[in-house]
């Protein structure tokens, strides 16, 4: 049955020697207890941040985008960052439930579900933004392509900012759906063993009716791995799609053409933080230690630091081009606006390159991967240093246009445009605390798949295989199925 | 609705379960579905059901999708408001390319979900019988379906030697209705509420 070899060296991927029933005793506990004063008190604050939020944008689509201290260069400021900076956010959910899918990596198993979670939040923030700036948002849905009384009058398909539209409200349902069909099966275990009427009631609705046939496991696998291999190139292809609306652009610091691997990378590189920033609190809080492990941690702290390394060889290579091209508007933006420590904007650059490159390299260190307390901070800093990234390109870009007359004052954020920010923090971690009390957090089912290969409970009875001639492993196992 | 009668054998071990299977199905008894809490690789060889071709479905929805996409850009940028953008050509195949892609790839996950759920009878409200309440949680459940000729007796002595922990005789519905969840009795309604 179990024939796939896991070696002895790897680590368990789950500790403690669980059997099935434990497994989702374990995971399925905090759905079925009160929820903590804790819980309450960070819900309250992630519903009153996000009230905030909503009062902010009622105000810009009260009295219009002069609400925000956009400018007459600076067309794009806190909002594209914020919403660039979400949509990048939401990339690691994908990865890790696609692309490790394919790459057959076992530990994705103990953290998918909430990565996919984060991923879905994330993009519903991400998409709040590109529409509000619209300023008549009531109009939002002229970007949609449909026959219409105006021509019609059809949307512009060779505009990168039509196919965001496209790419990002796709990867929302791939995403959903692949999050979904993923938590069926696992609604059904907290159905069947649901001991109050509401919750059988509401569960037995969301499990749409799952027994657990095996012809029905054998679809959905077979869904679920077509979805990967869809959602693949995907998430690879949202990222470069959002690096399109500046990389087709002529303005000095967008026009480049190693954008979309570079956005990609630090789409990775971001998701991951945050993931790492949840999982931390959540295994704590629902004390699931067990399951997602250091070793969990440490195989994404090393992704952090290949792909933070990766972003900066991108910085420098920008860096680089601003030289050796000779262009001088490129040359102004590079090591004037950006590289400067002391023009306008010089803290932003620096501040990105020392959150994004230079302190995820303490990640060479295995120690440093181990700890918890450094992989937390260290994934609340990147994030701060990827949002300064967008911030970055996109305002030392725009400040100082072609046309000296039309350089901007200096532009910094209303409180209404930080409002607006602070509230998509609000609607993400009240999902997010929904998510954590209402859902499995951790995909029973996979797990459970995986536990007689790399629980820790069984990779001793592996080792005993091990240890087993050839003849004697091949007379043990002909027959089994 | 017209029920049928079973005979259900659960199993706690995937490891009993798979030669049982095999002993079952060379008895000549009609295996009516193994219920599962995860998905058991080579159970459905194992049983003998044949491949899905959910697969096959989601290729067709894709290109689907790519076909939808090209022919209707194509025909508004050429035929019905040829837009003159920066004097390019109008049939700009490049630039159409990620919003071909993303359409593939939405079609085909979009209508593999729905065709997943339809093959599997899945929507929400949607009740079904369940054999064992721990076939999500722990137990391999195995069912057979009573013909006339089935001693009932001897088929679960058959079971419970080749493994089964746990074996029973139901009358149930075969098939999906539109029901609630907590109209069942609830098994596990004497259970205490732990605090996490």
């Amino acid at each position: 049955m179990h024939l796939k070899y896991e070696s002895q060296l790897r680590e368990p991927l789950v500790y403690g020697n669980k059997t099935y029933a434990q497994v989702t005793e374990d995971i399925v506990r905090p759905i079925e207890a009160k929820p903590t004063r804790l819980w309450y008190v960070g819900f309250y604050i992630a519903v009153a941040l996000l009230m905030f939020g909503v009062y902010s944008v009622y105000r810009e689509v009260t009295y219009g985008i002069g609400e925000w201290n956009l400018n007459k260069t600076v067309g794009w400021g806190w909002d594209i960052t914020n919403f660039v900076w979400w949509v990048g956010i939401g990339h690691a959910g994908t990865l890790i439930s696609a692309i490790l899918l394919l790459f057959r990596q076992g530990w994705r198993t103990g953290v998918n579900r909430a990565a996919e979670a984060m991923t879905i939040f994330a993009v519903m923030c991400a998409g709040q933004f590109p529409i509000f700036h619209m300023g008549r948002v009531w109009m939002a849905f002229f970007v949609m392509p449909y026959p219409n009384t105006r021509g019609p009058l059809w949307v512009n398909f060779n505009s990168p900012l039509l196919w965001d539209v496209f790419a990002i409200s796709t990867y929302f349902t791939v995403s959903l759906l692949f999050w979904y069909s993923g938590l069926i099966p696992d609604f059904a275990t907290v159905r069947d063993r649901a001991f109050t009427k509401l919750r059988k009631r509401l569960y037995g609705i969301a499990s749409f009716g799952w027994t657990g046939s095996t012809k029905h496991w054998q679809r959905h696998e077979s869904l679920s791995l077509v979805l990967a291999g869809l959602s693949t190139p995907l998430v690879l292809s949202v990222h470069t799609i959002v690096s399109f609306d500046f990389a087709t652009s002529v303005i000095p610091g967008w026009h480049t053409t190693i954008f979309p691997p570079y956005f990609v990378a630090g789409a990775i590189f971001s998701g991951f933080a945050m993931v790492q920033t949840l999982m931390i609190i959540v295994r704590k809080v629902f004390q699931m230690e067990d399951y997602v492990t250091i070793g969990h941690i440490e195989a994404m702290n090393k992704v952090i630091v290949l792909t933070g390394s990766i972003v900066g060889i991108a910085y420098l290579t920008e860096l680089f081009m601003g030289w050796y091209s000779q262009n001088k508007y490129e040359g102004y933006t590079f090591w004037y606006s950006r590289a400067y420590l002391f023009s306008p904007y010089g803290w932003s650059y620096w501040g990105m390159m020392a959150c994004n490159v230079l302190s995820p390299q303490i990640f060479w260190f295995r120690k440093m991967r181990r700890n918890i307390f450094v992989t937390f901070f260290m994934s609340v800093i990147v994030n701060i240093g990827m949002w300064f990234e967008r911030f970055v390109i996109i305002v030392t870009s725009l400040y100082r246009d072609y046309l000296p007359s039309s350089w901007s004052v200096y532009y910094s954020p209303t409180i209404w445009e930080i409002g607006f920010y602070a509230g998509t923090f609000g609607l993400f971690f009240t999902c997010f605390f929904l998510f954590a009390k209402y859902f499995p957090v951790i995909a029973i089912a996979e797990i459970k798949y995986v536990l007689k290969t790399t629980g820790e409970g069984y990779k001793d009875k592996m080792g005993a295989i091990e240890e087993q001639k050839l003849e004697t492993f091949v007379h043990d196992h002909a027959h089994a199925h | 609705m017209a029920k049928k009668k079973f005979v259900v054998g659960c199993f706690n071990d995937e490891a009993v379960l798979f030669p049982a299977v095999k002993k079952v199905r060379t008895a000549g008894y009609k295996i009516h579905d193994v219920y599962t809490p995860f998905a058991v690789h080579g159970l459905d060889h194992a049983m003998g059901l044949r491949e899905t071709s959910l697969h096959t479905a989601g290729f067709i929805y894709g290109i689907t999708g790519t076909a939808t996409a090209i022919s209707s850009i194509s025909w508004i940028f050429t035929k019905d408001w040829p837009l003159n953008i920066g004097g390019k050509p109008h049939f700009a195949l490049p630039a159409w390319i990620p919003i071909m892609f993303e359409l593939t790839v939405l079609f085909a996950a979009v209508g593999m979900v729905l065709t997943f759920c339809y093959l599997c009878q899945l929507a929400p409200f949607v009740k079904k019988h369940h054999f064992h309440a721990r076939a999500t949680d722990d137990l391999f459940v195995m069912v057979i379906e009573c013909t006339d000729s089935t001693n009932v007796d001897d088929l679960r002595a058959f079971l419970s030697n080749n493994g089964a922990v746990e074996t029973d005789f139901q009358v149930a519905e075969d098939g999906w209705w539109i029901g609630r969840y907590d109209k069942d009795e609830m098994p596990f309604e004497s259970k205490q509420i732990v605090a996490a």
